[in-house]
């Protein structure tokens, strides 16, 4: 077996921590390797180290039968090594061409020479099925066409070896397989691909071999024929995980808590009619610009709706969020980062956000630091969140998973009784997703009603009561998982999702 | 605008952290320290402490006293102090826009504005000569004076119109900002230059005297001085008295006070540093962003038109130009030594104080060492750079110890 990249017993410690211990792995050429392991495994660190960006403690690393040992990013580039990271590397105000010929462009009489760039971008662009003007800008490019951009710059580069870090993450299904295709192209081309993801039936179906990391520590590997997704699990987790999904603990009651009648708003959703019992989890299914981020945003106030009515527990809501977290409505956005979190606070200062009001006393508003940190003990005992010191400890330190339980335990101190769940596994791994589902499965059981917003249908079928699935602003079908049968019909449900897309 | 942590923000060296860069980074746990670390962690204890400028201070204050003798005088102390107050004022209005990731530009002209407008209702009596051709003479100001003079708690009324007319101007900004969704750093600027504008417009750049004794001793008033002369002398002798208790310092103490309890212990506080923080996450949980932001441009104004007051007071002046030149810079120079970012979300009452001790201090310094004006603020600037570069490493420091 040709090995392309040769790790040899690489160590790398922080401050005496090992991160990456004792890791040994070929990466053969004209293979796709898919790396998995838990946050905090080690994927980043040994990225970090092959990359040139940290160097490694002890160890060594060959590539293409030479030592290799990059000082810094650029060697590793020299070398012949692309990364595609979830954050993508684009200036999205340039050009497509621009991007591609960023660290050079072709000369004539001294000058840039973008004809002859232009003529090479295309047929770059051609190859990976890209049907756009070289000059486009990146900007006006869907997520999943910016990351083949970025291919495009590594193609340009005449790379051996590309690493995807999670590149799925913000695409669509359709963009996805889109991007399967290329890596599959890439490697008949006889390219060379490391692919780290979260999601396992993606490394399964695109992968030659698997290797998991866990700890630090290189704990399987070998041809993805050998793996099933259980076992990938269980090298991960390190423990058996009997299933991807809670049981549900209780059946819905008959109750009606939330009802939607005839939202509409021009252009982003269409008489939106429909309702959720108390201890229901009701899935919103649907591909991305479908509008169900958008209907999540007019239930919270965030957005503006032109028609229609939304009542809650017998009430009609109406007013920005401050009103609809008093009418119990709580809204886990799909991206905590930005929407959910304060990253620098500590962790109680985020637990009590929603719930400030309650912690004052006086009239001046005099803050019960007391209060607060109890509330914030009982939330990390509750949803065992792991985090040491909850007053001091910003909640950028912790893990994704950890992060949205963060999220999640702000909302349950303002007892809400509708909760808007929108992609709240995203990027979170499988030992927290499951936490997640559990708690989606606890808030139910509470009698509450859950609206479960995801584009992986996976967790809908595995966690839902109903699923409506959302096309173009309107919702499109509607599917029970019937008592005697537990499973949902995927292939309708996609459909669903995708008609008059494909037509 | 930007936002303090929301962003990725530079490159992080990963040496300095404690923890693996990259999204897999977890908390770390408690690495085992080898024993080079401990020192650098007591560094950076003091780095990080809330009293860390005021270190500075005392160091730089102990540096200088073997070639500057005078620095340590009475005299001088007082004449810092004193120096102090008003700064404070307006600094820790500023504190508050700054929390937000704000900025208020504006200050500068609420003071003299506020100079100027409570000059003229308070004047006691006005030169024609000097004053008559200015539109406000005989609609505002005659030979008699401005139409406060001689009511009963005149002063008091005077003070109380001046306030609110702040109020309305940091009104004003604040809905242009929270409302209207435009940058903080254009509104205020506007409202500088015309606000500016319209101050010395009032008197075509003159000054109004002739303020009343009651409102002067808000300047000057002492109320405990001290005394380090000859004890058994009968009479003291004025120049060895002096002012350490006055009322500015009453004010400015209270003001700070009122505004550490209500930045950092009360709801209302919180809410602020939340803004700052990640405004989109905190309007999602239910912030009253558009309230908030109002309110901290209200604080903003109105402690910028007590710092005018209490300057009007002490220079007996109503003065147009009294924010002008680099007022701005003293202000915001102060507050951003101190430790609050620019970027929003990290701030601190005290460590303001301590900015504005130590701006003051520096100014001081520098005066005694008989330098230019322009020299002075080319040291002033290249201090505000060492304290910008100083914010940046004192927050990788903190990320690598969280």
């Amino acid at each position: 077996m040709d090995a392309l990249l040769e790790l040899d017993a690489v160590t790398k410690e922080w401050f005496g921590v090992p991160a990456v211990s004792d890791l040994t792995l070929r990466i053969p050429r004209g293979e796709v390797v898919g790396i998995i392991g838990e946050n905090g495994a080690g994927k980043s660190t040994l990225m970090n180290v092959i990359g040139g960006v940290v160097p490694p403690t002890r160890g060594r690393m060959r590539f293409k039968g030479a030592d290799y040992a990059p000082a810094a990013p650029a060697d590793a580039t020299g070398a012949g090594i692309a990364f595609i990271h979830q954050e993508l590397n684009l200036f999205t105000n340039l050009s497509i061409l621009d991007n591609v010929f960023i660290t050079g462009f072709p000369r004539r009489f001294g000058l840039a020479d973008r004809r002859a760039a232009a003529t090479v971008t295309r047929t770059l662009l051609e190859r990976l099925d890209i049907r756009h003007d070289p000059e486009t800008l990146v900007e006006d490019l869907a997520p999943g066409e910016r990351q083949l951009v970025e291919i495009a710059k590594a193609l340009h580069r005449s790379v051996d070896l590309i690493i995807f870090d999670e590149p799925t993450t913000s695409l669509t299904p359709r963009e996805t397989v889109r991007l399967f295709e290329v890596i599959s192209g890439l490697r008949r081309e006889g390219r060379t691909v490391i692919y780290i993801s979260h999601i396992l039936s993606d490394v399964r179906a695109l992968c030659d071999r698997v290797a998991v990391l866990r700890d630090g520590r290189l704990v399987d590997e070998g041809p993805v024929g050998d793996f099933g997704i259980a076992r990938m699990i269980r090298s991960m987790i390190g423990r058996e995980l009997s299933s991807l999904f809670p049981p549900r603990s209780a059946a819905p009651s008959e109750k009606v808590l939330v009802q939607a009648r005839g939202l509409s708003q021009p252009g982003v959703v269409e008489d939106i009619t429909f309702s959720i019992r108390e201890g229901e989890i009701l899935g919103l299914f649907g591909l991305m610009g479908s509008g169900r981020s958008e209907l999540a945003r007019i239930f919270f106030g965030l957005d503006p709706v032109a028609e229609g009515s939304l009542i809650v527990a017998g009430r009609a809501v109406s007013g920005g969020p401050m009103a609809r977290i008093s009418d119990g409505i709580a809204f886990v956005t799909e991206n905590r980062r930005e929407e959910g979190l304060l990253m620098d606070a500590p962790v109680a200062e985020n637990i009590s956000l929603a719930t400030v009001e309650q912690l004052g006393r006086g009239p001046l508003g005099l803050l019960d630091r007391d209060v607060e940190r109890a509330v914030a003990e009982r939330a990390k005992v509750d949803l065992s969140i792991r985090a040491s010191d909850l007053s001091r400890l910003p909640v950028r330190s912790l893990s994704g998973g950890n992060q949205q339980k963060v999220v999640i335990a702000k909302w349950l101190a303002a007892a809400p009784r509708l909760f808007i769940l929108d992609e709240p596994t995203r990027g979170v791994d499988v030992g927290a997703k499951y936490e997640i589902y559990a708690l989606a499965d606890r808030l139910a059981a509470a009698g509450n009603a859950v609206l479960f917003i995801s584009s992986e249908l996976e967790e809908l079928t595995g966690m839902c009561d109903r699923v409506l699935v959302m096309n173009r602003g309107e919702i499109t079908a509607g599917f029970d998982r019937a008592p005697d049968m537990p499973h949902f019909d995927r292939e309708a449900l996609l459909a669903a999702a995708f008609r008059e897309v494909v037509a | 605008m930007t936002y303090f942590g929301s962003t990725g923000g530079l490159p992080r060296p990963a040496a300095v952290k404690g923890a693996p860069a990259g999204p897999d980074a977890v908390a770390p746990a408690d690495p085992g320290k080898p024993g080079s670390r401990r020192q650098s962690d007591r560094l950076g204890a003091i780095l990080l402490s809330d009293y860390f400028v005021l270190y500075l201070s005392l160091f730089y204050v102990a540096v200088l006293i073997p070639f500057l003798p005078t620095l340590a005088t009475p005299a001088n102390m007082s004449n810092v102090l004193s120096n102090m107050w008003p700064l404070l004022v307006v600094a820790v209005g500023q504190t508050f826009v700054l929390t937000i990731a704000g900025i208020d530009l504006s200050q500068g002209s609420v003071a003299g504005l506020t100079s100027i407008l409570i000059a003229m209702l308070l004047a006691t009596a006005a030169p024609a000569q000097v004053l008559g051709h200015t539109p406000i003479w005989g609609l505002m100001l005659t030979e008699a004076g401005g139409p406060l003079a001689g009511v009963a708690y005149g002063t008091w009324l005077g003070i109380g119109i001046v306030l609110a007319v702040a109020a309305l101007i940091g009104l004003a900004n604040g809905l242009a900002v929270a409302v209207l969704k435009m940058p903080a750093f254009m509104v205020t600027l506007v409202a500088l230059i015309a606000l500016s504008a319209f101050a010395i417009w009032l008197t075509q750049s003159n000054n109004i005297r002739e303020l009343p004794a009651d409102f002067v001793a808000l300047g000057k008033g002492t109320i405990v001085s001290l005394f380090f002369g000859d004890q058994h002398s009968a009479q003291l002798p004025r120049r060895e008295v002096h002012a350490f208790v006055t009322w500015p310092m009453i004010v400015a103490v209270s003001v700070a006070v009122v505004a550490h309890v209500l930045l950092g212990h009360t709801v209302f506080g919180r809410r602020v540093f939340a803004i700052g923080l990640n405004r989109r996450a905190a309007e999602i949980s239910g912030v009253p962003v558009v309230r908030i932001v109002v309110l901290v441009f209200v604080i903003s104004a109105v402690c910028a038109a007590i710092g005018g007051l209490l300057y009007t007071a002490r220079l007996e002046t109503g003065r147009p130009t009294l924010g002008g030149g680099n007022f701005l810079l003293d202000v915001i120079g102060a507050t951003v030594i101190g430790g609050t970012s620019l970027f929003g979300g990290k701030a601190k009452i005290l460590w303001t104080v301590w900015g504005v001790l130590f701006f003051v201090l520096l100014g001081n310094t520098l005066n005694l060492m008989n330098l230019s004006a322009f020299h002075i603020d080319m040291v002033k600037g290249g201090v505000i750079i060492a304290a910008a570069f100083l914010d940046v490493a004192r927050q990788r420091l903190r990320r690598g110890m969280g």
